[in-house]
């Protein structure tokens, strides 16, 4: 799960990492009566979108005036803001943080992320902050890893900070502004903590400018302070209907839709669609147990997507019976007004009885014993569809 | 022989009387799995289907002598009873569970490396199907009839993938010496190296098939280990080809944040290490069936 920036700026601060002075704002009067309270002379008025790259977009504008902020705030609210990592889409703005403006002098780029090969946390730096740290040059990224059990030492914060070249002013700072940010990552269970940039002021002090968290949605079971922030408006809706129906649902671009269970076995599926020439419109998994009541539902999510011309239902039935799953594809398809091909797959326990529910059915379906045949029907099938529908 | 599990291996089940922990703990009975009883804290001293009940995995452990536990409690628990586990001498442990929180699992990696390598537990999963030995045993949710006894060993992140592969081998009439389950989450009780190593020393295992998908690092590091330290063939399937960068493909594990993640990248990497690379999904049981021949 992801939030917003003002949302991991206050979680940040409860840590001890310095953030400017800011208020949420919900209409340009707001974002007026904001900076007027925040008082000084510069402000900035941020898009609060789940995205980075907003200030590309146009999502973030500095501000040297009251009219300035309302003219900023009433570009940016109710707007549909597109960056290159939020689809073509974008995201709904209905919210903006407006902040104090600070004079920097430096910016660094400082983050917390879960790293498989050591099994722990680590902590990634960068004196060169403010840009797209997949853009830096990997020898002038610091990573030093922090063993969990034991929890990130000062030592190691002052590392990164010496190797950030700070100012002896700066260290202590900086080391309490990584120690914060390392136990908001430990405390609240997050995949993430990036901020971007971490900035030395003209002042000399060190301030977050930007704050970006992720979660383990497995742990948020743990943290009602966390979950209660999840903005859903920000989410795909296609997806976080499946995620609400217990389905695990990805659009892709392909015309070929899928319905599977298992993840490895649907990321398998989707292969077989493009080594024979098709492109899969989406991955879904239904989990292991494929129920009537899962297939259904399946169906509905795949048919929402309009560019879909076939449909292809690759089960595996375990402990659940071919049998019982083709009962439910029979189900789905006659309440369903299903009108592109579909393309049914079973393997396991009961293939040959479910394979003859599925022909005695009467219901229009393509059979394919095996996941070669599966692809190649399905690709066929998609490409007449297609034909026909232009 | 086989790797981790036999008829003999004496087997509880933690999370014995809920629901899915009863269901399966049956499947494996049916099996032919050597189940010596379950643990589930407050009922101790119960009887269910027909076996023990205990309240620690420290009490099973001294009243059956049991070596291996099969896992079925929920996530919020799992971490705790994985541990218990290892602490109660359990040597071998599937876990079953999916959506443990993945800093829990990092304190759990920690405590078992605070055991000597002697003593200390292997741990499959958590979110996977279990491991079977074809004919003899099974631990986990499979269904054990796909599976037919024999000398490939197989080892897989996902669950159906590897019916898939199981029964497209029986298909052609070859066997499975042990099929191990390592699971779907970021970070594995144990890798696909560590089972390589096993299999390696497996007299009854004349090939090995890994099953690995996008994400994360330990194909590229079984690639390594196949190069440096094996003499039975070794071959890999990697799905998630069609998978977009930065996107979770359902298993938590299964996302592509770095540099050598993708599936395209991980078949080259091992396929440089002269691990034989399977194509496609359908190639299975065809490929295993040409490397068979060459032995």
């Amino acid at each position: 799960m992801d939030i917003h920036e003002y949302q991991a700026k206050a979680l940040l601060a409860e840590y001890g990492m310095p953030i400017a002075q800011g208020g949420l704002a919900y209409s340009p009067e707001q974002a007026v009566y904001r900076a007027k309270e925040i008082g000084g002379d510069v402000w900035v008025v941020k898009a609060q979108i789940h995205s980075g790259a907003r200030g590309k977009a146009g999502g973030v504008k500095v501000c040297s005036s009251e009219d300035e902020v309302l003219a900023a705030a009433n570009d940016m609210l109710g707007k549909r803001m597109v960056t290159n990592q939020t689809g073509p889409n974008g995201k709904l703005v209905y919210r903006l943080y407006v902040e104090a403006g600070t004079a920097i002098d430096r910016e660094i780029y400082l983050a917390f992320v879960l790293d498989r090969a050591t099994e722990g946390v680590m902590c990634v730096a960068s004196a060169a902050g403010g840009i797209d740290i997949e853009d830096t040059d990997p020898d002038d990224i610091i990573r030093i890893p922090v063993e969990p059990a034991i929890g990130m030492q000062d030592f190691q914060a002052r590392q990164v900070a010496f190797a950030l070249k700070l100012g002896s002013g700066q260290i202590s700072e900086a080391v309490k502004a990584i120690k914060a940010a390392y136990r908001a990552f430990r405390d609240l269970d997050a995949t993430m903590v990036e901020i971007n940039p971490l900035v030395v002021t003209k002042a000399g002090r060190i301030l977050a400018l930007d704050a970006k968290m992720g979660f383990d949605d497995n742990a948020l079971f743990k943290h009602t302070n966390v979950s209660e922030l999840r903005d859903k408006s920000q989410e795909d809706a296609r997806e976080m209907n499946a995620a609400d129906r217990g389905l695990s649902y990805v659009g892709l671009d392909g015309n070929i839709g899928c319905i599977i269970n298992g993840a490895g076995l649907a990321m398998a599926t989707m292969d077989m669609i493009k080594h024979v020439g098709g492109e899969p419109a989406n991955f879904l998994d239904i989990g292991g147990g494929a129920s009537p009541e899962r297939v259904a539902k399946a169906f509905n999510l795949v048919l929402s997507d309009s560019s879909v011309d076939a449909i292809l239902v690759n089960i595996f039935a375990g402990i659940n019976r071919c049998d019982w799953v083709a009962e439910g594809v029979i189900q789905a398809m006659t309440k369903l007004d299903v009108k592109v091909p579909v393309i049914v797959r079973l393997s396991g326990t009961n293939v040959e009885k479910g394979r003859q529910i599925l022909k005695d059915s009467g219901v229009k379906l393509i059979i394919a014993e095996t996941l070669a045949e599966a692809a190649e029907k399905s690709v066929a099938a998609a490409k007449t569809m297609a034909v026909t529908k232009s | 022989m086989s790797i981790f599990l036999d008829e003999k291996t004496r087997v509880i089940i933690q999370g014995y009387t809920g629901k899915i922990g009863t269901f399966h703990a049956q499947e494996m009975i049916d099996y032919g799995t050597n189940v010596v009883g379950g643990v589930t804290p407050g009922k101790g001293g119960d009887t269910h289907l027909g076996l023990p009940v205990f309240n620690t995995v420290k009490e099973a452990v001294e009243a059956t002598g049991a070596q291996a536990s099969a896992v079925f409690v929920p996530p919020p628990f799992a971490a705790d009873a994985i541990m218990e586990a290892a602490e109660a001498g359990i040597k071998f442990c599937v876990c079953v569970t999916d959506g443990i929180p993945t800093q829990d699992m990092m304190r759990v990696k920690r405590y078992m490396r605070s055991f000597m390598k002697a003593e200390r537990m292997c741990l499959t999963g958590p979110n996977c199907a279990g491991t079977i030995s074809p004919g003899k045993a099974m631990m986990g949710i499979m269904p054990g009839h796909i599976y037919m006894k024999g000398n490939v060993g197989l080892i897989g992140r996902s669950g159906t993938l590897g019916y898939e592969a199981a029964s497209q081998l029986k298909a052609r009439g070859i066997g499975i010496s042990t099929s191990v389950g390592i699971g779907g989450d970021p970070i594995n009780g144990s890798a696909f190296k560590d089972h390589l190593e096993r299999f390696e020393q497996d007299p009854d295992t004349d090939l090995i098939v890994m099953i690995g998908e996008i994400g994360g690092p330990q194909e590229a590091a079984a690639a390594e280990y196949a190069r440096d330290h094996m003499k039975k063939p070794v071959l890999a399937y990697i799905a998630g080809l069609t998978a977009p960068k930065g996107r979770t493909m359902g298993h938590a594990g299964a996302i592509v944040t770095t540099v050598g993640e993708s599936a395209a990248e991980k078949v080259d990497i091992l396929r440089k290490a002269g691990v034989g690379i399977i194509l496609r999904p359908s190639e299975f049981g065809s490929a295993v069936e040409e490397a068979l021949a060459k032995l």
